[in-house]
């Protein structure tokens, strides 16, 4: 096994695979679809905000590890914060996960397991596609959401 | 590599042809690469590269147009090309070979011209059940524009097309049929002279999507009793942008032009324009000199490897691969057809195809993971995607060896 498949597939990243948290439907609130039609990663994420505040997010769906372990990290990760707050870690995140090998990881608490995908520059778009997906859901956008 | 290399003297001589494909001595991430995303497209002989240098750096001008000399060698070598692919796919007039930029255009290019012209509300196309988005969304264009639907040819769970519900299909309605020689999932090779006969006979025309065919058997067109055969350069170790498109003479003759544009008139006023003679007429626009020369040094490179010698290693090694593979625990072949071309898709377990493929690359090995442009056929399956391997002459049972090693890895890592 490469050092980059270790960091890629780490022991967190497996377990939100095979046990994504808040893997369920919410009904009542707002939703986003997201779909990556090349690699038929499918998301529907699942948000109910009151107040600004994220009540509740969850997601379904089927996609390969990363993008499964990104949907489940990113339900953990902003549940309980402001929509702002959401907004603004997107953004962290996406520059964490597109910067280059070498650069030092600033750390993100638990979604900077997801590090590793820098050094996969074709599966950026995997872990990005939840993201990407609940921007879509706090914008009460329609169109379904690509990260393609 | 020697215990690959057959003792029959007939037999193809990987080593040998290995050395003529520059791209396979590299390593990637430090290991060789082993090419098995043949489906995808093929690696390329050094003939066929020294063909486009040769073509740009000596003969380079536009066809059928100059009195110059150069000129006239471009056009003598992009005829000779057409003759070439005549030969190879053994049509009756290099007439009938219609140059277009890969399998794609092919089929649009008869859903748009013979489609237009005949098919109209109510008629039917007959489709399989494991048809490549390519043979599909052009004739659904054409259904949502004249009224027409597709009717689909189920499959076994093997993969194999139920020929008893192809025929029952079969109707006063019907306008078309077009079907893929091999599938790019599965694997099977489609009995397409019998599926042309049953149509032929009631005088339906066939399309035949020949993409995954041509680098891996003989095709004989006038033997199959097809209409229409399509095919890409990339997919049989040509340049990627050039294709052909096979039609049987009368209805070439027949159809209406595709594109306008010059190259493909005999005059043209502000009034009207008639059209070039065959095959010049489908061809607008300055073509693709280079590619066309570049394919037909690659089909003389397969030829020269020979056909039957190249089926009968491929055959030889996807029997191979498709015992290695059935050994790595919780993987399960997808495509189980008797009659099957060097295409191995595969689930493992309830690993996505995606992390498969992500972590075989850092081994070395080069595989397709996704649906294949075969959305329709996923569902059939019951699968978002699959992992593909899919093998081609160069192609060595090391390298099947190294592929089993590398899946074990990504056991390890899902365990």
């Amino acid at each position: 096994m490469t050092p980059e498949l270790d960091d890629l597939y780490q022991e967190v990243i497996l377990d939100h695979n095979r046990r994504p948290r808040n893997f369920r439907a919410l009904g009542g609130g707002r939703r986003a679809e997201g779909f990556n039609p090349l690699c038929g990663d499918r998301i529907t994420v699942f948000l109910t905000v009151d107040n600004g505040v994220i009540a509740d997010v969850a997601f379904q769906g089927s996609g390969c590890a990363i993008s499964k372990a990104s949907a489940s990290l990113m339900t953990e990760s902003v549940k309980g914060r402001t929509v702002d707050e959401a907004q603004a870690l997107f953004e962290r995140f996406q520059q964490m996960i597109t910067a280059p090998a070498d650069a030092a990881v600033e750390s993100l608490g638990k979604l900077t397991v997801l590090a590793g995908v820098r050094q996969f520059p074709v599966r950026v778009k995997c872990a990005s596609l939840a993201w990407h997906t609940l921007r879509a859901a706090f914008d009460a956008r329609d169109e379904v959401v690509s990260t393609e | 590599m020697a215990s690959v290399v057959s003792t029959r003297r007939d037999a193809l001589d990987v080593a040998a042809v290995r050395r003529d494909f520059p791209i396979l001595r590299q390593r990637v991430h430090g290991r060789p690469l082993i090419y098995l995303d043949n489906a995808a497209t093929t690696q390329k002989p050094r003939v066929m590269l020294e063909a486009l240098q040769r073509y740009y750096s000596e003969e380079n001008a536009n066809v059928h147009r100059g009195v110059h000399s150069l000129s006239g060698r471009a056009t003598d070598a992009y005829d000779a090309a057409r003759e070439t692919i005549r030969r190879f796919l053994n049509a009756a007039d290099s007439r009938e070979i219609v140059f277009v930029r890969g399998t794609t255009e092919g089929i649009n290019l008869v859903a748009q011209t013979y489609g237009r012209a005949r098919i109209g509300a109510g008629d039917e196309i007959v489709l399989s059940e494991m048809e490549h988005h390519s043979n599909i969304v052009p004739w659904q264009i054409l259904c949502e524009e004249k009224g027409a639907r597709l009717r689909v040819v189920p499959m076994t769970d093997a993969g194999e097309l139920r020929l008893d519900e192809y025929e029952s299909l079969l109707n006063e309605c019907t306008r078309m049929v077009a079907v893929a020689h091999v599938s790019n999932v599965l694997g099977t090779v489609n009995p397409v002279a019998e599926i042309a006969r049953l149509a032929v006979a009631r005088g339906i025309p066939v399309l035949v999507d020949g993409a995954q065919a041509v680098a891996h058997m003989p095709v004989d067109v006038q033997a199959l009793g097809c209409d229409f055969y399509a095919f890409s350069g990339h997919k049989v170790l040509g340049p990627t942008g050039i294709g052909v498109l096979y039609g049987r003479r009368a209805l070439l003759e027949a159809m209406p032009v595709y594109q306008g544009g010059g190259g493909q008139i005999a005059s043209v006023t502000f009034d009207r324009t008639t059209y070039a003679a065959l095959p010049y007429k489908y061809e607008a626009g300055t073509p693709n000199i280079a590619g066309v020369i570049g394919l037909a040094a690659a089909l003389d490179y397969v030829t020269a490897v020979g056909l039957d010698r190249i089926a009968a290693y491929e055959r030889d090694l996807s029997t191979y691969a498709a015992s290695a593979l059935s050994g790595v625990p919780g993987l399960r072949l997808t495509g189980t057809a008797r009659e099957r071309a060097a295409v191995l898709s595969f689930v493992l377990g309830d690993v996505h195809p995606h992390d498969i493929g992500t972590i075989l690359d850092r081994e070395g090995v080069a595989i397709r993971a996704g649906h294949h442009c075969c959305q329709p056929l996923m569902r059939r399956l019951g699968v978002p995607a699959t992992a593909r391997a899919s093998l081609a002459l160069y192609n060595t049972r090391e390298e099947v060896d190294a592929l089993v090693a590398a899946l074990e890895r990504v056991r390890e890592v899902f365990e």
